[in-house]
């Protein structure tokens, strides 16, 4: 499973017949995406890498029944392609263009404000589900179809992540670039929301940076709503104040939006935050190795139908799951009430200095359920 | 422009890399002037007799000089001198123009004066703090006022937030003159103030607009004595996305006050940021770059510079990026850190093979290359008969750098 595109949705490519267009359109169909066709204005009719060219993305929709769209028009024309996009019912406009004006984007959020488009970017690296759907400049062939979601503000950085997770043998079911621009559409939250709910998603790693506060929001949403195992790393530790680190995004201003901030935020609310990008897969390999023991544990007296574990028999040998506060509280969470009070006895054990813990791990659960009732 | 043939997404020659491009207070207040919102008069001038032939033009009897340089916190700098005779203003402006000035935020070296602006002194009741800004949570643009004026705003934000007033934008319907009034009554202004303020706001928010500000500060905004605002200083930030339909703006542009390597940097369209560590980077991808930086660091080292070479990277460019991280003389290692998505990890190892064989390397090379042809790369590298550590990973390419920057084996 996988969030926002999968091998069935139908893309168009806005800017298709560009060089930038043309060249991430072969990569994509290469890839095995169903790009249906593309949009430049004037070329109407024509035919570009064997797909039909349209004036509008109106008649591209009407023609294919696209609801995808991927962006490549230069930045002065980005906003308005967005536009165009959502006017034509686009229901996912990935706009992968660098160096958008800043107002134009402010004005592009207010008018999307409401529309059931979904925006990703400007100035990303765009999203894929691995071995079904490619709508952006990453390189497929680090992916492999798995069970983790990444969702990052920087490009070559989720690349990083991305490669460790294949490695490892995890794979990802989806991996969002949202851009590291200011203004822009999917934030964090949005992205977070749509991996809890996801049932092929087992895990989540966020990478975040310096400048703004939404990893802040981030580490607040998760504490609330995710029940998900999250990794986080964030960039720009020595990053100097007042210095713009490439992205319009990454700059720390008059002491906000610090990595210590982030940091900090994304401890209180749980998150396993890693202080180097090259430990992201295997802190998620831990995470994940740990959440498969305890399902696997309880797999018979409750079958779960969310969040299949890709069940491992070596799982079972793996040493008692830590004790760290995070645990403590999933166990907790996580045992329904008709698991013996052995299981329960034992998973409160095992959490060594158990009851202080515990009770702020119910009090927690118990928001969370309510939060979600709502 | 916009759907032309082939058109290149990232338009060469072009200022994308620096998020902005900021205006001297006299190029500021020139656009003020336009807008209708008031400011004292004053004119530039390059030499000592040229202040004193604007001053004999401004006529009156109080003058000041100010320093024309891209940076806050010139007054306590020494950069704005007040003068009461003509002799008083040539040698204000003979003591500032050729020579450097340093505030807290330029960093010891400071940045180069060389114009001044001369204006008219002005009578100050109070002072008033205005911007306009873009509000990130909210992707929208705020007008932010306080009553503490003339002070470092960030420093009141941090210690008495609640002096700061501030009301968002909505884009398609513009800032609202109730929005203005509302914060000019909150100021305690009245009166002919009120509508005055109201008045300076809204031809801000248009200037804002129409000129793609990014940021744009008046601090301070004065009462003067006879009970009329004024804008006593002027801060104009223009988004450099944006400069491209804003050809006069570009033109005023002031290469002087831009970091040196920086600026060679933008011209081969390099994304740099001088540091104070020995240890240069090359990366691709800005995150990635800050990213090594930070393992540079927490394995002991100090980062000499942020570096991306884009995700567009040609050979020609990676070339210029190793000359330019070369020519910095403090550095004692370098670690190039490229993980190839649609740049090719082998067209990289080409650029570093030729930026070694041009400029010869003093100092020990650490290479991690990942992604599209890292085979390949690795070939080119151990081909080239020069000695070049490879790594293994991330962790094994900071262990190595930081340990032969230091003077140890890798």
């Amino acid at each position: 499973m996988s969030i926002l595109v999968n091998k069935h949705t139908k893309v168009i490519c806005q800017g298709f017949t560009g060089k930038q267009g043309t060249f991430h359109s072969e990569q994509a169909l290469a890839y095995g995406t169903q790009l249906v066709g593309g949009v430049t204005p004037g070329r109407g009719g024509q035919k570009h890498l064997g797909l039909p060219v349209f004036d509008t993305v109106r008649d591209a929709v009407r023609d294919t029944g696209a609801t995808a769209s991927m962006i490549y028009v230069p930045a002065a024309g980005a906003a308005d392609a967005i536009l165009e996009a959502a006017d034509a019912g686009i229901e996912l406009a990935v706009c992968i263009t660098e160096g958008v004006p800043v107002n134009d984007m402010v004005r592009v959020k207010a008018a999307l404000a409401g529309s059931p488009t979904r925006l990703i970017g400007p100035n990303c690296p765009g999203v894929i589900t691995p071995e079904e759907c490619k709508i952006g400049i990453m390189p497929g062939f680090i992916h492999k179809k798995g069970a983790v979601g990444i969702v990052s503000r920087s490009g070559t950085l989720t690349y990083e992540a991305v490669y460790q997770t294949t490695r490892i043998g995890l794979g990802q079911s989806t991996c969002i670039g949202i851009g590291g621009d200011p203004v822009r559409g999917l934030n964090f939250v949005e992205v977070l929301e749509l991996f809890e709910r996801d049932p092929g998603t087992e895990g989540i790693i966020l990478v975040g940076e310096i400048g703004g506060s939404d990893e802040e929001a981030a580490a607040r949403y998760i504490h609330r709503f995710v029940s998900k195992p999250v990794v986080a790393y964030i960039a720009g530790v020595t990053a100097p104040a007042g210095k713009r680190m490439g992205h319009a995004g990454a700059i720390v201003a008059g002491g906000k939006g610090t990595a210590a901030d982030k940091y900090a935020a994304f401890e209180a609310a749980g998150v396993r935050a890693v202080k180097s990008p090259a430990e992201l897969g295997s802190a998620m390999s831990e995470l994940l190795r740990r959440r498969r023991a305890r399902a696997a544990r309880r797999a018979p007296a409750v079958p779960r139908p969310v969040a299949q574990p890709v069940a491992k028999p070596a799982a079972r040998k793996t040493p008692a799951p830590g004790t760290g506060p995070k645990a403590v509280r999933k166990s907790a969470k996580k045992t329904p009430r008709k698991t013996p009070r052995k299981t329960v006895k034992k998973a409160v054990k095992r959490a060594a200095k158990p009851v202080r813990r515990a009770v702020r791990a119910a009090a927690r659960t118990a928001a969370r359920r309510t939060a979600r009732r709502r | 422009m916009l759907f032309g043939e082939n058109p290149p997404l990232y338009a060469p020659g072009q200022d994308f890399k620096s998020s902005k491009m900021n205006l001297h207070e006299y190029q500021a207040k020139a656009l003020f002037r336009k807008y209708g919102i008031p400011v004292p008069a004053g004119r530039p001038a390059s030499t000592p007799e040229e202040a004193v032939a604007a001053a004999e033009a401004l006529g009156g009897a109080v003058w000041v000089v100010k320093a024309q340089v891209h940076a806050g916190g010139r007054g306590k700098a020494g950069g704005v001198k007040l003068a009461r005779d003509l002799e008083a203003v040539r040698s204000a402006a003979a003591g500032m123009l050729g020579t450097r000035l340093a505030t807290h935020q330029t960093g010891p070296e400071g940045l180069p004066i060389e114009k001044v602006y001369v204006e008219s002194g002005s009578e100050i009741a109070r002072e008033i703090y205005l911007s306009l800004t873009l509000n990130r949570e909210k992707g929208r643009i705020a007008l932010i006022a306080s009553s503490a004026g003339g002070m470092e705003i960030e420093e009141v934000a941090a210690k008495t937030p609640e002096q700061i007033l501030t009301t968002t934008v909505h884009p398609a319907a513009g800032l609202q003159p109730f929005q203005a009034r509302q914060l000019a009554f909150a100021l305690g202004l009245t009166g002919e103030q009120i509508k005055e303020f109201q008045h300076i706001a809204l031809a801000l928010y248009r200037l804002y607009q129409e000129q793609d500000a990014s940021l744009l500060e008046i601090n301070p905004l004065i009462v003067t004595r006879s009970g009329a605002l004024l804008a006593l200083d002027a801060k104009l930030n223009i988004d450099a996305n944006a400069v491209f339909r804003h050809p006069d703006l570009a033109a005023l542009r002031d290469p002087s006050q831009e970091d040196p390597m920086e600026r060679r940097a933008s011209e081969h369209e390099l994304n740099y940021v001088s540091l104070d560590g020995d240890i240069a980077c090359m990366v691709n991808g800005a995150g990635l770059a800050m990213a090594t930086m930070d393992l540079i660091k927490l394995h002991g080292g100090q980062p000499a510079n942020f570096l991306d070479v884009g995700g567009g990277a040609t050979r020609e460019r990676v070339t210029h990026a190793f000359q330019l991280v070369l020519s910095n003389p403090k550095v004692r290692a370098v670690l190039v850190n490229i993980f190839g998505g649609i740049v090719r990890c082998d067209m990289i190892a080409d650029g570093v093979v030729n930026a070694v064989k041009n400029v010869g390397v003093k100092v020990p090379v650490v290479v991690r290359l990942e992604g599209t042809n890292a085979d390949k790369a690795r070939e080119v590298l151990s081909g080239s008969g020069l000695t070049i550590a490879p790594a293994t990973d991330l962790t094994d390419a900071a262990r190595k750098v930081v340990a032969l920057a230091a003077g140890r084996a890798a």
